[in-house]
């Protein structure tokens, strides 16, 4: 049993698509500082049902730091901030439905009694068109034994839905692609 | 490696109707952007319990004034849009960082896709921001928004709005969302107000005009709360009743 809200909730509407003039953040991009120890870029596309491009969406991110910890005071075990590392980055895409962020891996991050996960960056897609955002994680293809025992990404039915969340390593850092619907669809999650 | 049992918090699941379906025709742009397969039950864990603080943003008094960005004054009516940020316990959510954007007077952006034939105001970005105070509550100056035509339909307008970004305290919590002025006559053909099922909650997106803190020969004010989902827990400092996990 879930409790229920006690006072209404305020609904979603979509950003629309002049989501810019509110959103930018010059350093938006950074989740961590450019000089970070193993910082890299995470980039994909945003692509729509038709494998076009999303041009006017926006992709946050947030993740833990290199040891496992949040910076936030909702982190149980004490939230403080890791040098050089925000945890959080918001980035828009271009013309070709293009992304990057800057960020370092995060560690695992402990789930209680039932281990660990592996790492992973939390992300929200907003657009013109989507009247709510959508939530996906990225995982690492460089982390298979971790992947493997994830309690998330055993949660999901086929191994071909598994890997539409895993990042491939490329020269600069890792590829990250969003199909918002398709044959290629992402895995999106509901946070019920 | 030291495995802990986290007393995490369960953010309240939103009842059915009270978000808009990303699956909603009568908003043509949805068609393509609406994922097909059925979203996957994602446990709330630490990720998503906690999230950024955000005190490095920490908005100047200016940021809130949308009237007082440039050299003179922007056209069209000063507002004052004020109100509070609770979670749905009834909690106040102190402390956190409110983008909004709107359009100027005469529905027109600031922005280079907006080709809507109305003129851009000199003096109006329309951009602000702020933090709630320690009660939660936040106060914008600004000027009503024009509506403005769109392609969506035959004849489409978009009733006047402000669009509204929050962060809350928790990545559960994040929300983007429009707020409506009250007895705006183009509801009844806007697919995105009313692509809300739960008519009781597209009535939430609607401020109310306060006359009490309408400021004489100088503002009206509008009352706009935002709620985001709270854990279910009481109102109250020091109860330490678990969370239920399930």
């Amino acid at each position: 049993m879930t409790s229920r809200p006690r006072v209404g909730l305020t609904p979603s509407q979509t950003v629309g698509p002049y989501l810019s003039i509110g959103l930018t953040w010059d350093d938006g991009v950074y989740a961590a500082d450019p000089a970070a120890t193993g910082g890299f870029w995470l980039r994909g596309r945003l692509l729509d049902g038709a494998g076009g491009a999303v041009s006017d969406g926006l992709i946050e991110s947030w993740q833990a730091d290199p040891d496992g910890r949040f910076d936030s005071p909702e982190d149980p075990r004490g939230g403080r901030p890791f040098p050089g590392v925000r945890g959080y980055a918001r980035a828009f895409t271009d013309a070709e439905g293009g992304f990057e962020i800057f960020t370092v891996k995060p560690g695992a991050v402990p789930d209680g009694a039932d281990g660990s996960q592996a790492p992973h960056i939390d992300l929200s897609v907003f657009a013109r068109g989507m009247l709510d955002r959508v939530i996906t994680r990225v995982y690492f293809a460089d982390e298979p034994a971790a992947n493997a025992v994830d309690p998330v990404l055993r949660l999901l039915p086929t191994d071909a839905a598994r890997a539409t969340l895993i990042a491939a390593r490329t020269a600069e850092g890792y590829r990250f692609d969003i199909h918002l619907q398709g044959d290629d669809e992402t895995v999106f999650f509901a946070l019920r | 490696m030291t495995e802990l049992t986290l007393p995490l918090p369960h953010y309240v699941t939103p009842p059915p109707g009270a978000h808009p379906p990303l699956d909603y025709p009568g908003y043509r742009s949805t068609v393509l952007r609406h994922p097909l397969r059925t979203p996957i039950d994602l446990p709330q864990r630490l990720t998503e319990v906690t999230g950024p603080v955000l005190g490095d943003r920490k908005p100047t008094e200016l940021d809130a004034d949308l009237t007082r960005q440039h050299s003179g004054e922007p056209q069209g009516q000063r507002i004052i849009v004020q109100g509070r940020v609770l979670d749905s316990d009834g909690r106040p959510v102190p402390h956190t960082l409110l983008e909004v954007w709107q359009a100027n007077a005469g529905g027109r952006y600031q922005h280079v896709w907006d080709r809507w034939d109305s003129p851009l105001d000199p003096n109006f970005s329309g951009l602000g921001r702020a933090m709630t105070d320690a009660f939660g509550r936040y106060r914008f100056i600004t000027i009503k928004p024009g509506a403005y035509p769109w392609k969506n339909h035959l004849n489409a307008w978009r009733p006047a709005h402000i669009h509204f970004s929050l962060f809350g305290r928790a990545f559960t919590q994040r929300l983007v969302t429009q707020m409506y002025f009250p007895g705006d006559p183009l509801f009844f053909q806007d697919p995105i107000f009313n692509s809300i099922p739960d008519p009781a909650a597209r009535q939430r997106l609607i401020s109310r005009f306060n006359v009490d803190d309408t400021v004489p020969e100088w503002a009206l004010a509008f009352d706009f709360d935002v709620v985001l989902r709270g854990t279910g827990a009481t109102p109250f400092e020091g109860d330490d009743e678990p969370e239920d996990q399930a």
